[in-house]
This record gives structure tokens, C-alpha cells and sequence, in this order.
């Protein structure tokens, strides 16, 4: 309520025209959408902006990150657990290419952000000139929309459609590139919040016909099954979903972005589906007879070998953007539209049923999954620690209520396999992209952006490497983000695959790692190093009871694999167990 | 798998710097080529229109539709097969004016038998024209270059459809 309250209030005050520069017109923009926060790099072509935001820096906070595509991650952090636009900004040239992997991660995994890059006066365009490069043609094919701008004049425009266009429908990320002249250049100011663009349909009106279609298709199911992915959080409809589980009684698994959607612990949620997702879900695809998809989009890495895809079923798609229909698999009832409104309209419609016999499959298979891989993970009697063990411990210290930020690979696969979430929007995790180095930026975006919540980055000590240097970002914020580094001094992922698929043939998988505690603390972190299982419960309450940031890093077992897997071209139900 | 059609995809869109670009990469990110590619204005003002041809098959068409209709400043896009719709591709000869004098009846019965005609004669060249559908053009292009062209060179297709496109309507129902 507060902050549209501030919001209101900040409209009157633009409503009216000012003569202002371009630059102060951007900072203005973003404080009348309600930024509070933003990640960024200055350089020589974005000076101008950062002059002003030095001058509203107290209402407007600036994080300096320490390189551009921390940026990118910490608004991406910022947005996946607030539903709010995350903003990223950078100079012209090496500053605005360093954003495209995070925009690339983005728009894969559907991620509201707004980057603003400097660019070159807009007379040096096409000139070669220092620090130019073509930021609109290469971010063209991983943004959602992008903009040049080189008037003053349009920044108000441009800027408001720009968080319009990434906030609405299925979001994304919109880059605005904006020559340095334009950001000097004096002009009358005034803002509006941009209501619609006329070539733009954000949401699909959802046909009550199809609506009736599906629940006619899901009431006569005998074996019905769900798979809900991030839709259902972007359009906040965990609690739609939830009745729709419980009045049809329906097990209902989800993608790695559907994630926290529902609670881990609630009755009718079956898991994870998807290459290392759980048995039982990928089992039972291929033998439902109906499946209902909510808010996911067929995945290469959720469906394994399309040909052999819930062949058996009939399929309902629940889905905000048209392009996904039919993409990867044929659908017989397609059900456009936001979640949050068609699982509205579908509930009235459900016949109220349980399922059991249905539902002790589910149980049957969990129990051989349990043995076989569950219980070796989280309960190991061996020597050396699992990844699994440590999770388990994280989900015991903080019951559940943690935000959960994985990188990718091994790691992430175990964190969001066992990681026990009690509060939506907690999985923050590369899906689509597999961005290595996401997660401690992401992390750090996420704390800003819920300082209430706790925030715990789980990393592999590949992909900390790679962005390690935004320890500099926390220590200088005081961002009091736990960081959990699983070593296993492996890139452990692409030497599973090595070990199962090019016969143990370990190249370039195998890390010579620093002293990872002594780097922590030379950023002034707390920090300190477990390798045996006794230790493990002591050291993580003493990293959930510091106050400040800490990092704590773990030393697993060198060659552990994730199990269970569904190999690269078998089917769902060829999922492996060993 | 049977044989990739030819298709002709039409696509209204806002006239934006850029979105050539957005387009392409459409095709180019799926591996496909583009046979041929014409941007021009359309029925309604400030709207511009795309016309494409591509060889595919119908589902991947409709796939790249979607992906295509997805993008924010494209109003609306649809693909026709040569059955729906009404099209011509226009191309230009350029021909030594020599030959007007030398091989003046074989030069003027092809232009003739094709129904082609001069756009302009200078002292050293002469240049034809002609609108048709691909193959004509390419039937006047072999009688042609019997006698030596200088240079050619031919349009995309353009192409309306057959049946109605009701974006006037879309854009009028976006004021409301």
C-alpha cells in the first residue's frame, strides 16, 4: 500500500513540467516506477546519469557491483523474489556487452529487468568511436524489446513503456540504450505510467469454453497429473493452484521455476520433474491420463525424448503466451491467459475427488527412490560429505523459510531436489540459461530486495569462481548474505557426464581451488571451512546466527553423482536410479 | 517427411528502427532461409508491411508465427500458401542499346511475347521491366540473356491475400 502511496504522490509531482536534462529525466523515470534499488557500473558514456543519481542518491540507492553482469544477476535476484522490475546499468561498449549473459538468463527464464546502457553522442554513431559498440543489434534477439534513444525527449516515453513491457504478460528484459548527448540535452519533463501499446497484447483473454473444455477433461481423469512451472508465481497464483489441487485432489509436480509455487511439504506436491527431478513425476507422465500443464513450457530438459513424451495422455495447457502452445507438445485443450484468472474460472468447474489409488503410486515409487538414492543423500553412512546432508541441515536451521539461491550444476540439482521451501518466490536459480556464476550476485540482489528474508546462496565451486570478485559488493554493502560453497574441486556436473558418458575421460573438469575462507575474509567476511559430517550442524548455526554476510564452505565428496537422471535423448520413464 | 512448402508471411508491424533485425533473427536463430524479404508501407498509415517468403513445413510455420506475433511492436502476422493469395515480384534488365538496332525484332517480340516493357532508352543502354510471378520472370530472364544483359536484378515478393486482414479493426478496437 505504502508503495503506491509514494508512487501517487510522485506522479503528481512529475505530472507537472519541469525544464531538466536528460540524465535527471531518467533518475526521475525510474524513482516514478517505483525503483528503490538498482545495480550498475559508471563509465565514460552513463557519467551524466551517475551525476544525478548522486544527487537523489537518497532516494534512489546505486550498488556498485563489480562487474557489469553482477549487475545484471543482483536485478534479476532483486526481481525473483519481489515480482518487482529489477534495473541494471552500464556504460557504452565493454559495460553494456557485459550485460548480455544476465539479459540472455532473463529472458530465457522470463525475468522482469530493465537495463540502461550509455552510449556514444549520438553524432559518433556508426563511427567506431571508443567504447562504441552496437548494443541495440546485440542485444536484439535476448530482450524482450530494446531502444535507442538520442533525445532528451523520449526518455520519458521510452522509459516508462520500457517497464511496462517487462513487468506485463510473460515478463522480460527490455534494454534502452541512450547517447550521452541525449542524456546532457535540456527539455520539459513530464511522466506518465504507460497504460498499453497498441501492438501489444499482454495477456490473452482466457475462453471460458476452453476453461470448460479442460475441467470436462479433468473431471472424467482417472490419473491426472500436474506440472506447474513459473507462470504460476509470475502471476501469483499459488493459492489458485493450491485449491485446484486439493478440490480435484491431483499430485501435482513442478520445473525448477515452479519451485516453492506450492510448499515442499504439502500432501499432493510429487516433486520435481525433469532430468534430475524426482522418480515418481517423471515415472508417472508417461502414465497419467491426463496432464495438465500450468505455466511451463515443455522444456527439452523437463520432457527428455519428446517421441516419448505422455504419448498416453491428453494434454492441457494452461499458458500466458501463445508462441508456447504446441511448441514441444501437442496440447488437446489450450487454455490461454494469466494462471492466477483461468485457475480461477477452472476451480468452480472441478469435481471435488481424492485420487488414492492413484496417489499410493506416487507414494510406491517415492519409497524406491528413498532407498536408493534419497536416503544415501541426506542420511549418508559413508565417509565424506554429501552435497544433500548439507541442504538438509540448511532446511533444519532455518525450518524452510530460507531463500534458496543455486548456481548451476551438481550443486543446484541437490538444492532444488531437497531444499525445503514453505514460502513462494524462494528458488532463485539459472533454469533456462544455465548461467554459471549467477547465484551470488543474484543473492545479493534478492537480501536488497527482501532484507527480512534469509537469504542462502548455495554454489559449486565452479560457478563461485566465476563471479567471486562480488564478495567486493557485499562486504562494501554489508549485504549479510550466507554463501555456501559445495567444493568438491570439480566442475561436478560435466564430470558426472564424463564419468557416465565419455568413460571417465576427466577433461578440464578438475580445479586446483584457492583458500576459499582466506579470500572471504581478505573481503573482511566471516567465514569458515567444514570437512567432516560432525562439524557440519555447529557451523551452519554459526553462519545462520551471524549477523552480517558470511561464507561457509563446504568439502564434499569429490566424485558424488545425481541421481536419479533421465540420460540426454531416453524417455521420462528411462529415468535412471544408479 | 514430405517436401517444405513455400509460404508467404505477411506481418503488420510498427515502423521502428531495429525491427528488421528482430525479424531476421527469427529465422536465422532456426537455421532457415529467406527466400525473399520486402518491408514496405501498408493500407494504414504509420503501419508498416512485411511480406516473406520461406519454404517450411506447416508446423514449423506456425511456430515461427507465434514467435514472430510474440515480438512487442509487430501488430499482427499470418502466413498464406500461393493458393491464397495474389502475388507479383517485379524485376529490371538492363540491356546494351546496341542491340535495339542490331536484333530490334527478336528484342521487341520478347518483350512482347512477355509482356514486358521499356522504362527508359539512353544512348547506351535500354532497361526493361516486368512484373509476374517468379517463374515468367525467369522465363524472360533466359530469352534475355541470349543477348547479353548488363545487369538485373529482381524484387521480393509482394503479395495480398485473398481474404480479409482485419488489422484496421484490431488497431481501432486498441484506441477503445
Amino acid at each position: 500500500m505504502k508503495d503506491t502511496q509514494t508512487l501517487d504522490k510522485e506522479q503528481t509531482t512529475t505530472a507537472k513540467t519541469m525544464r531538466i536534462s536528460g540524465s535527471e529525466a531518467i533518475i526521475r523515470c525510474l524513482i516514478a516506477e517505483g525503483v528503490d534499488i538498482l545495480y550498475g557500473y559508471p563509465g565514460g558514456a552513463i557519467m551524466p546519469v551517475y551525476d544525478e543519481l548522486y544527487k537523489f542518491r537518497d532516494q534512489i540507492h546505486h550498488v556498485l557491483t563489480r562487474h557489469e553482469q553482477g549487475a545484471t544477476h543482483a536485478a534479476q535476484g532483486y526481481a525473483r523474489i519481489s515480482g518487482k522490475v529489477g534495473v541494471a546499468m552500464a556504460t557504452s561498449g565493454p559495460g553494456a556487452t557485459n550485460l548480455i549473459t544476465g539479459i540472455a538468463d532473463a529472458q530465457i527464464d522470463s525475468t522482469p529487468m530493465v537495463c540502461i546502457t550509455g552510449q556514444v553522442a549520438s553524432h559518433l554513431l556508426g563511427s567506431d568511436a571508443f567504447q562504441e559498440t552496437d548494443i541495440i543489434g546485440i542485444s536484439t534477439p535476448v530482450t524482450k524489446w530494446n531502444h535507442q534513444i538520442t533525445k532528451a525527449s523520449q526518455i520519458p516515453e521510452v522509459i516508462a513503456k520500457a517497464f511496462y513491457i517487462a513487468k506485463s504478460g510473460r515478463p522480460g528484459p527490455v534494454l534502452i540504450d541512450i547517447t550521452k548527448d541525449a542524456q546532457f540535452e535540456q527539455f520539459d519533463f513530464s511522466y506518465e505510467k504507460c497504460k498499453g501499446v497498441r501492438s501489444y497484447n499482454p495477456v490473452p483473454k482466457t475462453d471460458i469454453d476452453d476453461v470448460k473444455a479442460a475441467a470436462l477433461l479433468i473431471n472424467s481423469a482417472k490419473k491426472p497429473l500436474i506440472v506447474w512451472g513459473q507462470g504460476v508465481i509470475l502471476s501469483e497464483a499459488e493459492e489458485e493452484l493450491k485449491a485446484v489441487i486439493e478440490k480435484a485432489g491431483i499430485p501435482a509436480a513442478w520445473t525448477i521455476l515452479g519451485a516453492s509455487a506450492v510448499p515442499t511439504a504439502h500432501p499432493l506436491n510429487v516433486g520435481m520433474v525433469g532430468m534430475h527431478g524426482n522418480y515418481a513425476p517423471n515415472v508417472l507422465t508417461n502414465e497419467c491420463d491426463v496432464l495438465i500443464a500450468i505455466g511451463m513450457r515443455f522444456d527439452d530438459r523437463v520432457t527428455g525424448n519428446l517421441a516419448s513424451y505422455a504419448k498416453q495422455a491428453k494434454v492441457i495447457h494452461f499458458e500466458i503466451d501463445p508462441a508456447e502452445i504446441d511448441k514441444n507438445v501437442k496440447t488437446d485443450v489450450a487454455v490461454l491467459g494469466d494462471a492466477k484468472e483461468s485457475l480461477s474460472q477452472l476451480l468452480p468447474l472441478l469435481k471435488a475427488n481424492s485420487h488414492e489409488e492413484w496417489h499410493q503410486k506416487f507414494k510406491d515409487l517415492y519409497a524406491i527412490e528413498y532407498e536408493k538414492v534419497i536416503k544415501d543423500d541426506l542420511y549418508p553412512t559413508k565417509e565424506g560429505l554429501t552435497m544433500g546432508e548439507v541442504l538438509k541441515e540448511i532446511n533444519i536451521q532455518t525450518q524452510g523459510n530460507a531463500a534458496i539461491v543455486s548456481d548451476v550444476g551438481q550443486h543446484q540439482m541437490i538444492a532444488c531436489r531437497y531444499a525445503e521451501f514453505t514460502t513462494t518466490k524462494s528458488n532463485i536459480t539459472s533454469g533456462g540459461l544455465g548461467t554459471m556464476g549467477f547465484a551470488l550476485p543474484a543473492a545479493i540482489g534478492a537480501k536488497m530486495s527482501a532484507p527480512e528474508r534469509d537469504v542462502v546462496a548455495i554454489i559449486g565451486d565452479g560457478g563461485y569462481q566465476m563471479t567471486i570478485q562480488e564478495l567486493g559488493t557485499i562486504f562494501q554493502q554489508r549485504v549479510p548474505v550466507k554463501i555456501v560453497v559445495l567444493n568438491n574441486e570439480f566442475l561436478g556436473m560435466v564430470r558426472q557426464w564424463q564419468q557416465l558418458f565419455f568413460e571417465k575421460r576427466y577433461a578440464s573438469t578438475e580445479m586446483t581451488n584457492p583458500d576459499f575462507v582466506a579470500i572471504a575474509k581478505g573481503y573482511y567476511i566471516d567465514a569458515q571451512k567444514v570437512t567432516k559430517r560432525e562439524d557440519l550442524k555447529a557451523a551452519v548455526a554459526e553462519m545462520m546466527a551471524c549477523e552480517g554476510p558470511y561464507f561457509l564452505e563446504v568439502r564434499v565428496e569429490k566424485e558424488g553423482n545425481v541421481f536419479p537422471m533421465i540420460p540426454t535423448g531416453a524417455s521420462v520413464s528411462d529415468i535412471r536410479l544408479e | 517427411m514430405s517436401e517444405p512448402i513455400a509460404y508467404t508471411v505477411t506481418i503488420y508491424t510498427e515502423n521502428n528502427i531495429g525491427l528488421l533485425n528482430r525479424i531476421s533473427a527469427i529465422f536465422q536463430r532456426r537455421h532457415i532461409n529467406i527466400e525473399s524479404i520486402n518491408s514496405s508501407v501498408s493500407e494504414i498509415e504509420n503501419v508498416s508491411k512485411w511480406t516473406i517468403v520461406v519454404k517450411l513445413h506447416e508446423d514449423q510455420m506456425k511456430k515461427i508465427i507465434g514467435q514472430i506475433e510474440k515480438q512487442v511492436e509487430v501488430i499482427k502476422a499470418y502466413f498464406h500458401t500461393e493458393d491464397e493469395t495474389i502475388y507479383q515480384e517485379s524485376c529490371l534488365f538492363k540491356i546494351k542499346s546496341n542491340l535495339l538496332f542490331d536484333e530490334r525484332r527478336q528484342i521487341e517480340s520478347v518483350i512482347k511475347d512477355n509482356n514486358a516493357r521499356i522504362v527508359t532508352v539512353n544512348r547506351e543502354f535500354f532497361v526493361i521491366e516486368k512484373s509476374g510471378r517468379k517463374e515468367e520472370l525467369e522465363v524472360l530472364y533466359r530469352e534475355l540473356s541470349v543477348f547479353g544483359i548488363m545487369q538485373f536484378t529482381r524484387s521480393g515478393r509482394i503479395a495480398v491475400t485473398k481474404d480479409e486482414m482485419k488489422i484496421s479493426k484490431m488497431l481501432e478496437a486498441f484506441q477503445h
